[in-house]
């Protein structure tokens, strides 16, 4: 067993509780920036708010993706008595908030809750909206404005074994990849992509691949868990780094999910597979690009993905670098 | 193998000459006698060698499951009923024959289907038979209304030592008796092939008004419904576990002293053997326990899923150790003492 | 070579028909097309997507003509293995859950396994039964136990129907893969009816991957040829007695000629005037908005590509027992080579909107 320490959890903290709703992720390219700027001179951004940072090397030209952004909601209208009205960004849906706390940028934070129907017979139901403890329209107008967002509040905490925070979807991606940077010396010829937008129909990953062209594509990402009480058998949390064969978006070669696994296999890395029909992610858009590129995904699994209280392992996360960190020295052809 | 040979015969209830003229062919050199009665059923003789030796009857059924061909429609569809307790939902995207034509069962495609038809189960009425005809007239030279549609299924091994086939309730119970024919025990023997079992116990209603055993038999195949974990109270009888005696089902209660003697006669001779746990669905037995003054009855079965489908699977261990306890029971000399009660 | 279009087109269907392609998963199918494309003289490739090229050069080579059909089927794939080594699965594909109960499969672990699917619970027809069976209480059963299923087959393995085709009354041939195997047999006939035939341009068929999940191998095959002109070939819908309603095309009534938004109007005109002019019958089927077929996205490729849709009428898509009519095939292919074969030497004119 490889020492368990090898990962600064403290900066997946600070990662995770970044604020950072899809097409607001600068906050977050920027502690990432800071964070491997003494380890690389080759950092870029785009248009969209991707973030690339490339680790020259001589070998194959490698991509790295994982998004910066998280879910959240946008607030569409502010009401007279100053709730807020918003919208979903990205798969959240209004009702699994309810009573539920959200942040904006400048840390205000507001509590969702749901209009009352004390007229309408007909039991419809009410609109759901965000009371950020105000008076009055005009009040509110002077803390949030209209198109602005706002993410959802979870604090992080770290047990023995796992970690509990809101956003470990994906910023438990974008901590593998900063600390790759950080530790990681190969031969190969690496970019490392922070992607933008990743929630709302991996946006990003759809302009960062221009110009690279990539010899080969990894994903990091987070994928379901499948162990709630009664589900037996299936990806869930501490059986190590899931290797994606499918999702909604992708079907991996079969030569590159056994390149992967026969990979984790000689280095006693413990693996599991991913196979989702439901969610997508980066991968999608990435190994589609120009003639196709060879793509293949690591995820990581996570409890309850899409609240505010996203649980994860430890033991999976390490796996989960320690199996990157072999592919980016493991030669590679035939793919 | 018999087996094989028998479930690629198709005869759906009653359909059944063909399965009745493989049996007889096969048969015929190692029994006495035969007969045929006027519904169908097949009944041959082993006299005893003493007539103090009881006479046993072995019951199984000949006929299977299948489609009935009700209409013709105007574009040369043809529309069925089910013969037998057929589930709907196991019809959807499979091959049929009738006769030599080839059909297929089809259903709307998926990108048709509204979000709700998705979930409906499709019923017998939703379904037809597509055997490319253009027109009504096409379709009614090759088909006509009353004939029967069969399965198309290949007899395979699967796995280790699991068989899949069509028909295999109940022609392992043929087999399984025609197996035992070849050899000679301390009774007589009276082996009874049924007709229309699946659609009510009728040959075995008529058997039981001429035939008049000490003690009988019925050889059976049972659903087996062991796939799901957590439900082991519902899976009724497990494969591979040996075969399955009857306690009750919905037709017969059988006698508990038959039933210990059965099972002291697989314990003693180490076969494994299982009750049956579910009591719903009914067989021969119903009727034969019935007639005359009462025939003291056992029910031996192997266990069988997917029954009534195209694709049942039994285990081929199960069968063996159900050959080898029937060929105890027929030896023991319980049989005697057993005819006198209750 | 089969001089015989006829009796190619039924040999291809028959030879692939039965085989696993599965999407993703097609490379089991390189084999057969290697053989059905090698002995019509095409020239031969393949891309790391898995799409699979057969060419012929043209006698002056100006332009070049893309032909799609798929090579993907849709299939299943292992989720988990249960404690008592029953298989649990999900679709690739558009996979109704109904007509999976009973049927047979060959799960392609590190051996090819045969199974069956059963039902969880596996039920007595029950008459209050309300829903039909999801395809999460669907499980396989392959005849092992436990520990011996645990070093078949993994999660991830994939899994296909077992069906053979087999003929119906009227040359009609039913089976599974149809869609688009017989799109693939369109691409076989064409060659050889252009072998026969002059055409100027160079031809490059593409028997593409991972169409049933979002037009994929079209996608990135489209990208690296940049055809002067595309058609794609697939199935639609054959009206059936269920679907009298929703659908008009015909089986046995010739090749479908899409028109529309998705279609460059001057290829739908030169296909149905290569179509009358030859004989071959054919039915309109006029399409508002996108198609569904790799037709979408070649259409949006680079610059964007003169895109034209044929598509080959079937009964019951996406079930086992896919049916269609070998006439309406073989019509296709030499629709497709009447198509070619007139294309005029500058096609600027022709395709100019």
């Amino acid at each position: 067993m490889p020492n368990r320490n090898i990962l600064d959890y403290h900066v997946l903290k600070l990662l995770a509780q970044t604020y950072g709703p899809s097409g607001n992720e600068r906050q977050v390219a920027e502690f990432i920036s800071q964070q491997v700027g003494s380890y690389v001179q080759d950092i870029r951004s785009d248009a969209l708010g991707n973030l690339l940072i490339r680790k020259p090397g001589t070998g194959k030209k490698i991509l790295i993706a994982c998004h910066m952004d998280e879910i959240g909601v946008i607030i569409t209208s502010i009401g007279e008595e100053g709730y807020l009205y918003f919208a979903p960004v990205g798969g959240v849906k209004s009702s699994d908030l309810l009573a539920k706390r959200v942040q904006f940028q400048n840390k205000r934070i507001g509590v969702v809750s749901q209009e009352k129907n004390t007229v309408d017979e007909e039991k419809t139901s009410g609109k759901y909206f965000i009371d950020i403890g105000v008076n009055s329209q005009e009040e509110a107008g002077k803390i949030v404005r209209e198109g602005d967002m706002a993410v959802l509040v979870g604090d992080y905490q770290e047990t023995a074994d796992h970690i509990l925070s809101k956003a470990l979807d994906d910023r438990i991606g974008c901590f593998i990849a900063v600390e790759m940077i950080k530790q990681l010396h190969s031969e190969q010829d690496l970019y490392f992509a922070f992607t933008a937008q990743e929630e709302v129909g991996s946006r990003g990953a759809k302009t960062i691949v221009h110009g690279i062209e990539p010899d080969l594509a990894l994903i990091l990402d987070t994928t379901l868990s499948f162990d709630s009480p009664k589900e037996k058998n299936r990806t869930s949390l501490n059986r190590g780094a899931a290797i994606k064969v499918m999702d909604r978006t992708i079907v991996v070669s079969p030569r590159i999910k056994n390149w992967m696994a026969d990979a984790a296999s000689q280095n006693d890395i413990s693996f599991q597979w991913e196979i989702i029909t439901t969610g997508g992610t980066d991968s999608g858009p990435i190994h589609l690009t120009g003639r196709g590129i060879p793509t293949g995904g690591i995820a990581i699994p996570v409890r309850y993905l899409h609240t505010g209280n996203e649980i994860a392992a430890k033991h999976d996360i390490l796996s989960a670098f320690l199996l990157l960190a072999v592919l980016l020295n493991q030669p590679f052809t035939n793919l | 193998m018999l087996l094989k040979e028998l479930c690629q015969i198709n005869g759906v209830s009653g359909n059944e000459k063909r399965v009745r003229d493989f049996i007889l062919e096969r048969i015929q050199d190692k029994v006495d006698s035969w007969q045929m009665d006027k519904i169908g059923n097949l009944v041959v003789k082993k006299k005893p060698s003493s007539s103090d030796q009881p006479i046993v009857l072995l019951c199984a059924h000949m006929d299977e499951v299948g489609l009935f061909i009700t209409e013709i429609t105007a574009d040369g569809y043809l529309k069925f009923q089910p013969v037998g307790g057929i589930d709907p939902q196991i019809l959807v995207s499979k091959p049929v024959s009738i006769g030599s034509i080839q059909g297929v069962i089809g259903t709307k495609a998926i990108h048709l289907q509204r979000k709700e038809e998705r979930k409906q189960i499709l019923n017998f009425e939703e379904l037809y038979i597509d055997i490319g005809a253009n027109t009504k007239e096409e379709a009614e030279k090759e088909v006509k209304i009353g004939d029967y549609a069969f399965f198309n299924s290949h007899f395979e091994i699967i796995g280790q030592d699991y068989l899949k086939a069509k028909a295999l309730d109940d022609r392992i119970g043929c087999a399984l008796i025609m197996e035992i024919l070849d050899s000679s025990f301390a009774c007589g023997i009276i082996a009874a092939f049924t007709v229309q079992e699946e659609i009510g116990l009728r040959g075995s209603k008529v058997i039981s008004n001429y035939v008049q055993p000490d003690f009988a038999i019925i050889v059976e195949a049972t659903r087996a419904a062991d796939i799901e974990e957590e439900n082991e109270e519902a899976w009724s009888v497990e494969l591979s576990k040996g075969p399955a005696c009857s306690l009750m089902d919905s037709a017969t209660i059988y006698q508990s002293r038959l039933i210990q003697k059965v099972s002291n006669i697989a314990r003693n001779h180490h076969i494994p053997l299982q009750f049956r746990k579910s009591t719903a669905a009914a067989n021969d037995a119903g009727n034969i326990h019935k007639g005359g003054t009462g025939v003291p009855t056992i029910t031996l079965s192997v266990p069988c899923r997917n029954i009534h489908s195209m694709s049942s699977v039994i285990c081929k261990t199960d069968y063996e150790y159900c050959l080898s306890l029937l060929r105890l029971i027929l030896q023991g000399g319980f049989i005697n003492a057993e005819s006198e009660y209750p | 070579m089969l001089e015989n279009s006829y009796d190619l087109a039924k040999e291809v269907i028959f030879t692939l028909s039965g085989k696993a392609g599965v999407t993703g998963y097609e490379h089991r199918l390189y084999p057969s097309l290697e053989e059905i494309f090698g002995s019509l003289d095409c020239h031969l490739d393949r891309d790391f997507m898995g799409n699979f090229y057969a060419g012929k050069k043209g006698d002056d080579g100006k332009l070049s003509v893309m032909l799609a059909a798929h090579m993907d089927e849709i299939g299943l794939m292992i989720t988990h293995i249960d404690n008592r080594g029953f298989i649990h699965f999900t679709a690739v594909g558009g996979i109704d859950g109904r007509t999976l109960l009973c049927q047979e499969v060959i799960v392609h672990g590190k051996q090819e396994v045969k199974g069956i699917i059963s039902s969880v619970p596996s039920k007595v027809q029950s008459n209050n039964a309300k829903n039909a069976i999801d395809i999460s209480k669907l499980v396989i059963d392959i005849g092992y136990p436990k520990d011996i299923v645990l070093s078949l087959v993994k999660p991830g393995d994939i899994i296909s129907i077992k069906r053979t085709p087999f003929m119906l009354l009227n040359e009609k041939i039913a089976g599974k893969a149809l869609d688009d195997r017989a799109g693939i047999a369109v691409l076989a006939v064409c060659f050889n009816e252009l072998s026969k035939l002059n055409h100027r341009h160079n031809v490059l068929a593409v028997a593409t991957v991972q169409e049933e999940v979002g037009l994929r191998g079209a996608t990135t095959s489209s990208n690296r040829l940049q055809p002067d002109l595309a058609v794609a070939i697939d199935v639609t819908h054959a009206q059936t007695l269920d679907t009298k309603s929703q659908v008009s095309i015909q089986l046995g009534k010739g090749p479908a000629i899409t028109v529309g938004p998705n279609i460059h109007p001057k290829i739908f005109t030169e296909l149905t005037g290569c179509a009358r002019e030859s004989r071959i019958p054919y039915q309109v089927q006029a399409v508002a908005g996108e198609t569904g077929t790799d037709a979408r996205v070649i259409q949006l490729s680079g610059q964007g590509i003169p895109t034209g849709l044929i598509s080959i009428p079937l009964r019951y898509m996406h079930t086992s027992v896919e049916t269609a009519s070998l006439g309406d095939i073989v019509d296709s292919g030499k629709l497709l080579a009447c198509f070619i074969a007139g294309l005029p030497e500058d096609a600027e004119d022709l395709l100019c909107c």
